[in-house]
């Protein structure tokens, strides 16, 4: 009769057999899986914006990356807040479209201010429902700043969620953003979508 | 008894703008409670003075654009970044007497004693503070103030606060602000011009590097928020609280990493 040693140690290895078995990826830990989406992430950006392209190839490439590796939609959605749900289904739509468009004109704008830009890629840990992996960049002329990457893997693939530069989270800054057009604007959706739209007409 | 100057004046300075910004201090209009999902985030918000703060805000922002960020711009432009980082590390070393006594307060040892090895390795070797010497042998730099010091007490930062000339703040950091001028060894100093002139040029020479330092980011913040106001009010929070998560989440051992010796 197997004693309580025996039982717990033949549970032990009920329970890991699946991750024995399991062959590469399906195996890896959500932080493992994160860490390396992040990694890959940072080589492809650092690539772009170090690399001897012309400037519109090189924010076509980062408009790519951020489509690809980027939640978008859903970084819209969060940004919006409440206001989400008294949207109607176009507003929604056309809110989404000019968000989208905001985000690349934001990031690939000053293009040229990264040049020289530096990653090195730390620990990563689960925070809440996401998985944060810890960054420094570093560029030219600037102290190193601390970034986390939230990477969320709950569309299957992992995605970015959220960037957070030196504690300030770039989705809850963006929505504190809107929230505050909105209240000084009687709350109507429509007038953040073309205060968006003008604000990427000026960005162009 | 000698006189505390630097203290006493830091005070009057604080203050007059405090007393202007109540005068002027109309409150902001909480939203009907029929709507809760408003009222949430009115609280949520913390920023009962807003009329007030956003008056503060256009002050300063003026006042920015037409003095401060020319001269930022005019010092990046002329010095080259090694002489900036000196300045800046001058700067620095001269803080360390208050960060070293507000470490203590905490009760972080290890960061009162990276503090102290600061201010002695850099003031020596670092010739009198222009060199970080023991940031690069192991003993970084790291924030620590009577506001922070506060938080980690379990002080509640209380509403919002734009404060003219001196920018985001709240009432906890405020009184801290005030608070620390009293621990920094330089406001003990004799009454005398030698002083004034110390402690002004350091005044105006610590906004010019600090203000430098976020030309690009603040011009970028600016470009990008619909609402300015709002988004720097959130941004100084978030970065605030994670410098003051920072001090609680910092459970490091009291001999320094130089000090061990890899097996």
């Amino acid at each position: 009769m197997p004693n309580r040693r025996t039982f717990s140690l033949l549970a032990g290895l009920f329970v890991l057999a699946p991750g024995l078995i399991l062959p590469g990826n399906a195996r890896a830990a959500p932080t493992d899986q994160a860490s390396s989406f992040v990694a890959t992430l940072l080589k492809d950006l650092s690539n772009v914006v170090n690399g001897s392209a012309p400037v519109a190839a090189q924010q076509a490439a980062l408009r790519q990356i951020i489509f690809e590796r980027v939640d978008i939609d859903s970084v819209a959605r969060f940004c919006l807040g409440r206001f989400w749900r008294t949207a109607t289904p176009q507003q929604q739509q056309d809110y989404t479209a000019v968000f989208r468009n905001v985000m690349v004109a934001n990031i690939t704008g000053k293009v040229g201010d990264y040049k020289g830009v530096s990653f090195t890629v730390g620990a990563a840990q689960p925070r809440e429902d996401m998985v944060a992996v810890s960054s420094i960049v570093t560029r030219p002329g600037n102290a190193p700043n601390k970034v986390e990457w939230m990477v969320s893997a709950a569309g299957g693939s992992p995605k970015v969620i959220d960037v957070i530069a030196e504690g300030t989270s770039l989705r809850l800054t963006q929505r504190g953003d809107y929230s505050a057009f909105l209240s000084r604007n009687n709350n109507d959706v429509q007038a953040l979508i073309d205060a968006m739209k003008k604000q990427t007409a000026a960005a162009n | 008894m000698r006189m505390l100057s630097d203290p006493l004046r830091a005070w009057r300075t604080l203050l007059a703008p405090l007393a202007l910004a109540c005068s002027l201090a109309a409150c902001a209009t909480p939203p009907p409670a029929s709507d809760p999902d408003a009222v949430a985030e009115f609280k949520q918000l913390n920023d009962p003075l807003e009329p007030a703060n956003r008056v503060a805000y256009a002050i300063n922002d003026g006042l920015d654009t037409a003095i401060l960020r020319p001269i930022a711009v005019a010092y990046n432009y002329t010095t080259a970044p090694g002489v900036r980082a000196r300045v800046h590390n001058f700067l620095d070393n001269l803080g360390t007497p208050v960060t070293m006594v507000n470490d203590m307060l905490q009760g972080k040892p290890r960061r009162a004693g990276d503090t102290l090895m600061r201010l002695l390795l850099n003031t020596t070797l670092g010739v009198g503070g222009f060199f970080d010497v023991a940031g690069e042998w192991g003993w970084p730099a790291h924030d620590s103030d009577l506001g922070m010091t506060f938080a980690t007490w379990g002080v509640p930062e209380g509403p919002y606060l734009m404060l003219p000339l001196l920018g985001p703040s709240n009432p906890r950091d405020a009184v801290g602000m005030v608070g620390d001028t009293f621990l920094a060894p330089t406001g003990y100093l004799p009454h005398g011009l030698a002083n004034t002139v110390f402690s002004d040029s350091k005044t105006v020479i610590s906004a010019v590097d600090a203000r430098a330092a976020v030309v690009d980011d603040l011009d970028k913040i600016k470009a990008q928020a619909l609402d300015p106001y709002a988004t720097i009010r959130s941004l100084s929070r978030q970065h605030r609280q994670s410098k003051i998560d920072e001090i609680g989440a910092d459970t490091s051992q009291t001999p320094p990493a130089a000090w061990i010796v890899p097996k």
